[in-house]
């Protein structure tokens, strides 16, 4: 079994997709760079440099894909969905439903996403909250190598459009070119389980299917991406307590797993959601929803960011889920009995 | 004005750069950092044509064009550190600086800069008549829809804004050429704008025509758009990989070199000629990225503009480089000498 940095993990998982199917093409902005050994092996025909226009080429990407291609689209950052998001959200998402169910449109979107490196609010969102509302769409957001290559190998065979959010801060690769640029003078707080590990790859993970990373009796701990690894890092702290934890990583949001979340819920009776996206109208207001919806009572936290990312590191430090947070809320969730 | 003035202007834009660079470098700003390097005739050129009560919109490398507009060094740097102090109290960065007072704004959004310049300019004409708005863009951001359509509404409104497209040939990693159809002027010529071009190396021709064409607005409310060429000095953000790759392939270009290599001889892939395409395609554009021109090299307007004051007021050159090294040496001892970001 290899051993795969994140950004890796999902180039390797497209390349072989690549090798087997000759209608993905890759699409974006600088990819004869940005996945130089993809273009080197494909040629210039399938991996496809874009003019910085977002909204044409998701919108062609959707049309290809309705007429029998199958794309891989690439964003710089999610935070530019914003310049695509028509084609996502109109057109791309409603396929399915204005055919009828006859015609599908099987894109891929890479969208690397999230902070951690200091680079501000319009470059460090996550929004996986929002395009996880869009139906038609399926979201998943993996927290390690294995299911990143996983998620995206299920992507590049799946008939609807796929939303695979790639976290910058567990992509080394997204992180020298963003971050550091070279220096040895910077350095972030990288998950390094997150970051590299072991892939298998006849993998495959499916959609809608959260994993329990930790059991544990009083606590349940919900998060996604560099969430999952920040609550491990307080979890290992709170154990030390005689709090027994259960960490559960969602890496789909649409669809979702409800049952893995409802059930460790029911057995704890208190939940944490650790999210990087934005608090208000978000997934963490979901899970509660859906928490109740289920009929059950529990004790219901949530960690997330709350307000624009500051760009100062040590703000954003602050405003990202981290340990400390993560701890005091558990704490006190506990604490209320 | 004259050329002192100006040359007096892109000093103090560049000087700003470098001391940025610098604090980049040794780690104390974070994230990417696109310099203006290399568009200071043009920032010096257009804006000291502005007055109070004029917008400016600006794109994602807005710190020369802020220092010519005169909002103040100290604030911008302690952004840039992080600082509770700074212009933003260290909520926005160096992609998103903004000053009320200035009426000047930025965005990290490629290509955002237009259509806010056009309300910019919509409120002038409505607010303070007389009064304009510029909105700087680069070549790589003509081809947003956002831009395209800011060219039809402010003709369909007859918006005084004044369109300054700095094309230094790259959209990012790529030639701007091999992603952009048409010309870049003809394509506001087409939508109604009033079309000029200037050499954006040559401050003092970009002063004239810039002021042309503002005085023009000022007059009769007409969007314009003024096409400058210039060079690219710190590739599109610091530690651009595609410089430090072409400018050095056994050394940071190694890793890269090694795995396309590898994937060059995969098996399974496209035929021999379409790998050969990609090849070529990126011996070409690392040719073209080792051959751009760099800070102090004869392809430097700053060097250009200062060759030309040396040549014509050998007395005022050192006067203006005394100047200029005194406020920025004040402004750095002010924004790093006090208070660190962790202590806010």
């Amino acid at each position: 079994m290899p051993e795969m940095t994140f950004g890796a993990a999902i180039d390797e998982a497209i390349g072989r997709a690549m090798a087997a199917d000759d209608t993905i093409v890759l699409i974006g902005e600088d990819v004869p760079l940005l996945r130089s050994a993809l273009f080197a092996r494909f040629g210039p025909e399938r991996v496809m440099a874009a003019p910085i226009s977002e909204a044409a080429f998701f919108g062609a990407a959707t049309g290809a894909a309705m007429a029998g291609l199958r794309p891989v689209v690439e964003l710089y950052m999610i935070d530019f969905m914003a310049v695509a998001l028509d084609a996502v959200l109109n057109h791309m998402a409603k396929v399915e439903a204005f055919s009828g169910g006859k015609w599908r449109c099987p894109v891929l979107v890479r969208a690397p996403c999230g902070g951690g490196y200091g680079d501000g609010g319009q470059h460090g969102q996550t929004l996986w909250g929002m395009v996880a509302g869009i139906p038609g769409l399926t979201v998943v957001v993996p927290s390690t190598p294995a299911d990143a290559f996983g998620l995206t190998s299920t992507a590049l065979s799946h008939d609807g459009p796929v939303v695979l959010f790639e976290p910058k801060l567990l992509s080394a690769e997204w992180l020298r070119f963003l971050g550091s640029g070279g220096r040895t003078t910077v350095s972030y707080d990288v998950p390094a389980t997150g970051a590299r590990g072991d892939v298998d790859l006849q993998s495959r993970v499916p959609f809608g299917s959260a994993v329990v990373r930790r059991h544990g009796d009083d606590v349940t701990l919900v998060s996604l991406g560099v969430g999952v690894h920040r609550a491990f890092e307080a979890v290992s702290d709170l154990e030390g307590q005689g709090i027994g934890c259960e960490v559960i990583d969602l890496r789909s949001l649409r669809p979702f797993d409800v049952e893995t979340v409802i059930g460790s819920a029911g057995r704890t009776g208190h939940v944490l959601v650790v999210d990087d996206d934005y608090r208000e109208f978000g997934l963490s207001g979901e899970i509660a929803a859906l928490i109740l919806e289920a009929g059950l009572s529990v004790k219901y936290g949530r960690v997330c960011l709350e307000g624009t990312l500051p760009y100062a590191r040590h703000l954003e430090d602050q405003a990202l889920p981290n340990a400390k947070r993560i701890g005091a809320a558990v704490m006190e969730l506990l604490s209320r009995g | 004005m004259d050329l002192t003035h100006l040359y007096h202007q892109m000093l103090r834009a560049r000087s700003l750069e470098s001391v940025v660079a610098e604090l980049w470098a040794s780690g104390l700003i974070s994230g990417e950092m696109h310099l203006g390097t290399g568009e200071e005739a043009v920032a010096a050129g257009v804006v000291t044509h502005l007055r109070d009560g004029d917008g400016l919109s600006l794109a994602h490398r807005c710190s020369p064009a802020l220092v010519v507009r005169g909002v103040p060094l100290v604030p911008i740097l302690r952004e840039m550190l992080g600082c509770a102090d700074g212009l933003a109290g260290g909520m926005a960065g160096h992609m998103h600086l903004m000053s009320k007072d200035h009426l000047a704004t930025s965005s990290g959004i490629v290509g955002a800069s237009l259509p806010v310049g056009a309300g910019f300019a919509l409120a002038a004409d409505r607010l303070r008549p007389g009064a304009i708005a510029v909105s700087f863009t680069g070549d790589g951001a003509m081809n947003q829809g956002m831009a395209l359509e800011t060219l039809n509404l402010a003709t369909v409104w007859s918006l005084p804004l004044l369109i300054v497209c700095i094309d230094n040939g790259w959209a990012i990693t790529t030639k701007t050429g091999a992603v952009s159809g048409g010309e870049l002027s003809q394509r506001a010529a087409s939508f109604g704008l009033v079309i000029d071009k200037v050499d954006g190396s040559d401050v003092e021709a970009v002063y004239e025509v810039a002021g042309g064409l503002i005085a023009r607005m000022r007059r009769k409310s007409t969007p314009c758009f003024l096409y400058t060429g210039c060079p690219r000095l710190d590739g599109h953000f610091l530690g651009d990989p595609l410089l430090r790759q072409a400018k050095d392939p056994l050394g940071e270009g190694r890793a890269t070199l090694t795995s396309v290599t590898r994937a060059a001889l995969t098996r399974t892939g496209a035929g021999i000629a379409k790998r050969f395409a990609s090849a070529t395609a990126m011996l070409s554009i690392m040719a073209k990225a080792r051959n751009v021109a760099t800070r102090d090299s004869r392809g430097d307007p700053l060097r250009t503009a200062r060759e030309t004051v040396k040549r014509r007021h050998p007395d005022a050159l050192e006067r203006i480089e005394a100047e200029v090294a005194q406020e920025m040496e004040a402004a750095v001892l002010a924004a790093t000498g006090s208070e660190q970001p962790h202590d806010a």
